[in-house]
């Protein structure tokens, strides 16, 4: 089929770009490496205070580091796009008879990729630390993860067609992303937050998602969370593509 | 036969400045034939509406209004059809500084709808052609400028287009570059391409085009082969730079405004533009007249009319002063 076809074509190339340039995958890594090393640690003693999920330090940071790549990660895919809508390689593969969606999904699922290969390399970083986590658990968040990175990239290639400009997309994402992150609990869990943080939280599809996958890692498949996340982040994931590929149709020239 | 039909194509944009009056109307209703075959010069200065005009021919840019038929299919109606018609090389070119020249031409050519050992055979075929073999198998952001110009018009050429879009394509080149490129736009057309390109060198588009376009501020000024818009303007060109004393420019001026052979005077910085009937009869008039008021001329040269000529003609400003404008809105 056409489509298959042109989408293999685009994401194969995509990748090649990115296995080419792997200090992009490494800078990534970098932060949330860092807190896994220097700041999990400290959980440690807090495992008795009451509120504190079950599962230890490392099964309930962990997850939350997961999301945290997603968000200063993934949501930077766009200053790709922006380049390539400066040296002109979008205007040229638009003006090919490739179907428009697989252009586009040729970029993203380049992104989702990148992001499991990050998630997979914290993961091999966090059990020789202490992690211990079920498996079938673990694919289920990364299933999850496939979800985040749709959502994040397709944002970020949204609002890259709105600005064109490194500069504003990088203040735009720092701005939305630093409240999200912290609203998701994932340095320390919200059961710990006051009442209004909390409920401030309750909307916010990340936070679903740190709590689901802590109770994955645990192996725990009933928490409500798990349903309500995947729902949620699957209708913003879709939602967000739809607007990407909006802006992709008519903002490119 | 006309392989392009354009009628009343025209785009406004928003503009983000409020102040002059929210929109700009970069192409105001134009209308165009190309012949199969030919090479089709656009010539207009910066901003003056060849790049959205190209965007809108190869489907990049939704017009508001008008019509175009390329190869035959109607240009809002079957867009995908037309862009299997069609090469299109943007300013920016358009190669992924991320991939070697071949690997780009493979994706091109397989987007395309070649199978892979066509779309190898086709890739070798042109790398041969343009002479891309010494450095096709680099990442392209490692090319020269010219290296990096001759891959973005194979990729606009991979599937063997009837119409090739050339928008702007010797801009910031060498010569020797730029020559090249010329013989191969001209080789292109041999073998019985459509090129339709955008310039805005007059001698690039008095060289190379078989008929050209004169676009100023987004409205067509003249149309026609290089020598018939020269022939347009009959008489010679007499240029005459006067020395620096104040007010020397607009005494010669006031001077010389009676001659019956001055059939236009145009004001420069430093001189006059003249368009007379005879040149040769034109030059002992004229600097008897400027002694006469004590004005010295420093320099007086003839010249058969070029393209700017037509162009000041036409629009009352020269090419080169309006290219040279940078401005805010020199982005097209």
């Amino acid at each position: 089929m056409r489509f298959l076809r042109d989408f293999r074509l685009l994401f194969i190339r995509s990748v090649k770009g990115s296995l080419r340039n792997p200090v992009w995958l490494f800078l990534g890594l970098f932060q949330p490496a860092v807190y896994l090393l220097l700041f999990a640690p400290l959980l440690q003693s807090l495992g008795n205070v009451p509120g504190f999920p079950a599962g230890g330090a490392y099964a309930v940071f962990t997850p939350g580091l997961l999301v945290m790549i997603a968000l200063f990660g993934t949501a930077y895919a766009g200053f790709g796009l922006v380049d390539h809508i400066r040296s002109g390689v979008v205007e040229r593969l638009l003006v090919t008879p490739a179907s428009r969606l697989a252009i586009l999904l040729g970029y993203v699922m380049r992104d989702v990729v990148v992001l499991l290969v990050q998630s997979c390399i914290i993961i091999a970083i966090a059990l020789p630390m202490g992690l211990s986590v079920s498996l079938p658990g673990l694919l289920l968040t990364f299933a999850m993860m496939v979800l985040t990175g749709t959502l994040m990239a397709s944002c970020s290639y949204a609002l890259a067609l709105v600005l064109k400009r490194e500069d504003s997309l990088a203040s735009v994402i720092n701005t939305v992303a630093t409240p999200v992150l912290l609203l998701s609990g994932i340095t320390l869990p919200l059961t710990l937050a006051p009442k209004l943080i909390r409920s401030i939280a309750s909307v916010n599809p990340f936070a679903y998602e740190v709590t689901a996958s802590r109770s994955l890692f645990l192996g725990n498949f009933t928490d409500s969370a798990i349903t309500t996340g995947v729902i949620f982040l699957g209708s913003l994931a879709v939602l967000a593509f739809v607007w990407a590929a909006r802006s992709f149709r008519r903002g490119t020239a | 036969m006309a392989i392009i039909s354009i009628e009343g194509l025209r785009k406004t944009y928003k503009s983000r400045r409020k102040k002059a009056g929210g929109t700009v109307e970069a192409v105001k209703s134009i209308d165009l034939t190309i012949q199969h075959g030919e090479i089709f010069g656009f010539l207009g200065p910066n901003g003056a509406g060849k790049s959205t005009t190209l965007k809108m021919l190869s489907t990049l840019l939704a017009p508001d209004g008008g019509k175009a038929t390329i190869a035959g299919f109607d240009l809002l109606a079957h867009p995908a059809r037309v862009r299997r018609q069609i090469g299109y090389v943007s300013q920016a070119g358009g190669a992924d500084g991320a991939a070697t020249g071949r690997e780009d031409l493979m994706l091109q050519a397989r987007l395309f709808g070649l199978p892979p050992e066509k779309a190898r055979r086709r890739v070798s075929d042109l790398i041969d052609a343009l002479d891309l073999g010494p450095f096709v198998d680099r990442f392209s952001r490692t090319y020269s400028g010219g290296q990096r110009r001759k891959l973005d018009i194979a990729l606009g050429m991979v599937h063997q287009p009837a119409v090739l879009f050339l928008d702007e394509p010797t801009t910031g080149l060498d010569p020797l570059s730029r020559a090249q490129l010329w013989r191969q736009i001209r080789r292109l057309r041999s073998e019985g391409t459509t090129v339709f390109l955008t310039t805005h060198y007059m001698d690039e588009a008095d060289a190379l085009s078989d008929r050209i376009a004169i676009i100023d501020k987004g409205r067509i000024v003249a149309e026609g082969s290089p020598a018939e818009l020269k022939q347009g303007i009959s008489g010679d060109i007499l240029s005459l730079t006067v020395n620096h004393v104040e007010n020397a420019v607009a005494l010669s001026r006031e001077a010389l405004r009676d001659l019956e052979f001055v059939r236009e005077m145009t004001v420069a910085d430093t001189g006059l533009r003249l368009v007379v009937t005879h040149g040769g009869e034109a030059i002992p008039v004229v600097l008897r007249r400027l002694e006469g008021r004590g004005i010295g001329v420093a320099d007086i040269s003839l010249s058969r009319p070029s393209l700017d000529d037509v162009f000041l003609k036409m629009t009352g400003h020269s090419l080169d002063e309006s290219g040279r404008c940078p401005g805010a809105g020199a982005k097209e």
